[in-house]
């Protein structure tokens, strides 16, 4: 496939394998914080190419996998609501709630559905004038400006049935919260979607604070294989600094449009990550102005919820203290037919990556 | 006749007799059906008899390539066939949601009546049901096909004598029904070329077991595609299976558009296409063989029995990584069949 096979071509891979064994003196660790790269990674089959030393970690990258237990348990009470239509991106679906997740409570006739983008749920919220919908807004900076967008269309087409329940996050909090955790690794491999949004500036402090390589990466094998040489002979070099492989998206000032819309609507605040725990300024809330398309606002309801999982481990994992393998429920208990840590719900979560590309390597 | 499904139709009497003999008989047209009786006679053979079922439950009901009456048909033949059977008869059950155009029924049972002549198999007992409306969604059918086994074979293809070095051979381009349906649900609007790959494998299949010796089973890639299909495999035999991902075969319009969604073609539906395990002697042929037949016009040799992780599948990547291959968890996409 055109643009595609070019970042794929073996003579390149082979070359970009054979440098990164030649200039790395000592073992590295890394950590993608992008559960896009996560999938990659391991549906290329990364790691098997890679010499000894050069160790890959997941963190917390996976919107699903971070998303708390109390924002599940209110989407399902609103699904619960006999006016209530609920739109969400198909991973969400099967997350475990405290009770059960939204595929379950789809089961026993809620009205959920899955949607590809806002733009979707929008339509629906048009030809449902009389049912309320409620968008679930996750993710990072990158599907952030998108709920924005959709938030002041829905403003200015006056549709008071729209709403959206926020939990979209903020990428930096949580790589600073790993970085101070003292988490063994020697650089990030920051997120290429991310970065298109937010630029590269704000990496800057990580590497001159923790002394953490940082390689913002596009998605390719090529790509992926490329940074981890640039992150190496960063730090062969002793000069740990941020640096962009993804140029053909990636601008170090980002994009401040998409930016502007996000100050438009959201106001950042303090968030609960699952694995992390709360973050200062980690979340994003919407704004007055607009409250009147925000569910916590304007549908208020009671959850009572149970944050911890009996044995899980998901948060070491997502710190990249622990191996999913080294979780007592990993691959018994806990599996994708049956989830029970985020990060085995989503195809992005470390856990799940982990128990369909490499469990038996 | 009316222009919409009612209730009358699937009640016994005089519309539900209207509707069997202007539509059902008339496309569907042989003996066994003009006779009208509650069980077809299906005489007597001395083979051994291959049954099997199916319900197809696709939405949107016309898709690119096709619709649901084409797949209720050659849905059900390559099950068959796959098994090492000729299909011989169908037996065609619909449930209708009331207020279902006529005309679209219309449409369905000729595209049920073509395929079957394709197919070489006749529609010999049928049923029809009427339901409230949204007790249902439009058209569901449900179609059992009976097949006598292929001369050449001893007992159905069931993977018997499968061993280290077998080649294992697709017959075309993967993931086309998959997306082709995907593509075409409204609320998606993306608009897209592809079309469903479904078609009755049973001609192609009969020409190979007709030539090709060493064929040790085969299995139609619907529902969980090339992936589920070959876990199955894998497991139930106990045998570890390598695949090359260089050498799937996948359209260029199918990657692109995998791409964009975030979908794999290894796990996407198919309704026209089969894997086949053969002996390592036989590839050569077997693959003149399909090549030569417009279904098997794109046929690769994929991978290969290999001895190393018994009962699981290993991709070796296209940059040269390897990767394990599971099942399809969840649903990739519901109601494609």
């Amino acid at each position: 496939m055109k643009y595609m096979d070019e970042y794929r071509d073996r003579k390149l891979i082979d070359n970009l394998v054979g440098q990164i064994t030649k200039r790395a003196s000592r073992p590295y660790t890394f950590m993608e914080v992008c559960g896009g790269h996560t999938m990659a990674i391991h549906k290329f089959g990364i790691p098997s190419l890679l010499p000894g030393g050069i160790r890959l970690k997941s963190g917390p990258g996976c919107p699903v996998c971070v998303t708390a237990k109390t924002y599940i348990d209110r989407a399902i009470t609103y699904a619960r609501m006999p006016d209530v239509i609920v739109c969400t991106y198909g991973d969400l679906l099967r997350v475990p709630g405290s009770r059960g997740s939204l595929y379950d409570q789809r089961a026993k006739g809620s009205d959920i559905r899955m949607v590809y983008s806002l733009l979707e749920a929008l339509r629906v919220a048009r030809e449902h004038p009389n049912r309320r919908v409620v968008f679930l807004g996750i993710g990072f900076e990158t599907t952030a400006p998108g709920s924005a967008v959709g938030i002041l269309q829905a403003d200015r087409e006056r549709l008071s049935n729209f709403f959206v329940l926020s939990s979209h996050k903020l990428m930096p909090p949580a790589m600073d919260a790993i970085a101070e955790d003292g988490v063994a690794i020697d650089g990030y491999l920051c997120p290429g979607h991310v970065s298109t949004i937010t630029g590269s500036a704000m990496y800057r402090h990580i590497a001159e604070d923790y002394g953490l390589a940082c390689v913002v990466s596009g998605f390719e094998p090529s790509d992926i294989l490329q940074s981890l040489l640039m992150l190496i002979v960063q730090l062969e070099a002793q000069q740990p600094k941020v640096e962009i492989q993804y140029k053909r998206a990636v601008r170090p000032e980002g994009n401040i449009k998409a930016r502007n819309f996000m100050d438009q609507v959201f106001v950042p605040r303090d968030d609960w990550w699952r694995g992390l725990g709360e973050l200062k300024n980690s979340g994003l809330a919407i704004r007055k102005e607009y409250q009147h398309h925000d569910a916590e606002y304007a549908m208020p309801v009671e959850v009572t919820t149970q944050e911890e999982d009996h044995g899980c481990i998901c948060g070491e994992v997502l710190k990249g203290h622990s191996e999913p393998t080294d979780c007592p429920l990993f691959a018994s208990a806990c599996n994708p037919v049956h989830p029970i840590g985020a990060c085995m719900v989503s195809s992005e979560g470390a856990c799940q990556a982990f128990y369909k590309y490499k469990r038996y390597e | 006749m009316s222009e919409r499904i009612l209730l009358s139709h699937g009640s016994g009497g005089e519309l539900t007799h209207r509707l069997i003999e202007e539509l059902f008989v008339a496309h569907f047209d042989n003996d066994q059906l003009r006779k009208l009786s509650d069980s077809s006679l299906l005489g007597r053979r001395n083979d051994e008899i291959l049954f099997t079922t199916d319900s197809y439950v696709v939405d949107p009901i016309f898709f690119p390539g096709g619709d649901i009456g084409k797949l209720s048909v050659c849905g059900t033949v390559n099950d068959l066939a796959v098994a090492g059977a000729q299909p011989a008869y169908l037996s065609a059950g619909f449930i209708i949601e009331e207020g279902f155009p006529m005309e679209d029924l219309r449409r369905v049972v000729a595209s049920m009546a073509r395929e079957a002549k394709q197919a070489g198999v006749q529609i010999v007992t049928g049923d029809t049901k009427v339901v409230n409306k949204g007790k249902a969604d439009k058209i569901f059918i449900n179609t059992s096909g009976v097949g006598f086994l292929h001369p050449h074979l001893g007992s159905s293809l069931n993977g018997r004598g499968i061993k280290e070095g077998d080649k294992i051979i697709v017959n075309g381009h993967l993931g086309e029904h998959g997306l082709a349906v995907l593509a075409a649900r409204e609320d998606l609007q993306i608009s897209s070329q592809i079309h469903s790959d479904c078609a009755s494998l049973n001609g192609l299949i009969n020409k190979i077991l007709n030539q090709v010796e060493g064929v040790r089973m085969m299995r139609d890639l619907t529902r969980g595609g090339l992936a589920t299909v070959m876990c199955e495999l894998a497991g139930q035999a106990n045998i570890g299976i390598h695949l090359e991902e260089d050498d799937l075969p996948a359209g260029e319009q199918v990657k692109g558009l995998c791409e964009m969604l975030g979908l794999d073609p290894l796990y996407l539906a198919n309704e026209g296409k089969f894997v086949a395990m053969v002996d390592a002697r036989s590839a050569d042929k077997m693959m003149d063989v399909m090549r030569a037949d417009p279904l098997g016009r794109n046929a690769r040799v994929i991978g290969e029995v290999v001895e190393e992780h018994p009962s699981r599948v290993v991709m070796q990547t296209r940059i040269g990584g390897r990767r394990i291959i599971e099942m399809l968890t969840g649903e990739q996409l519901p109601r494609i069949c």
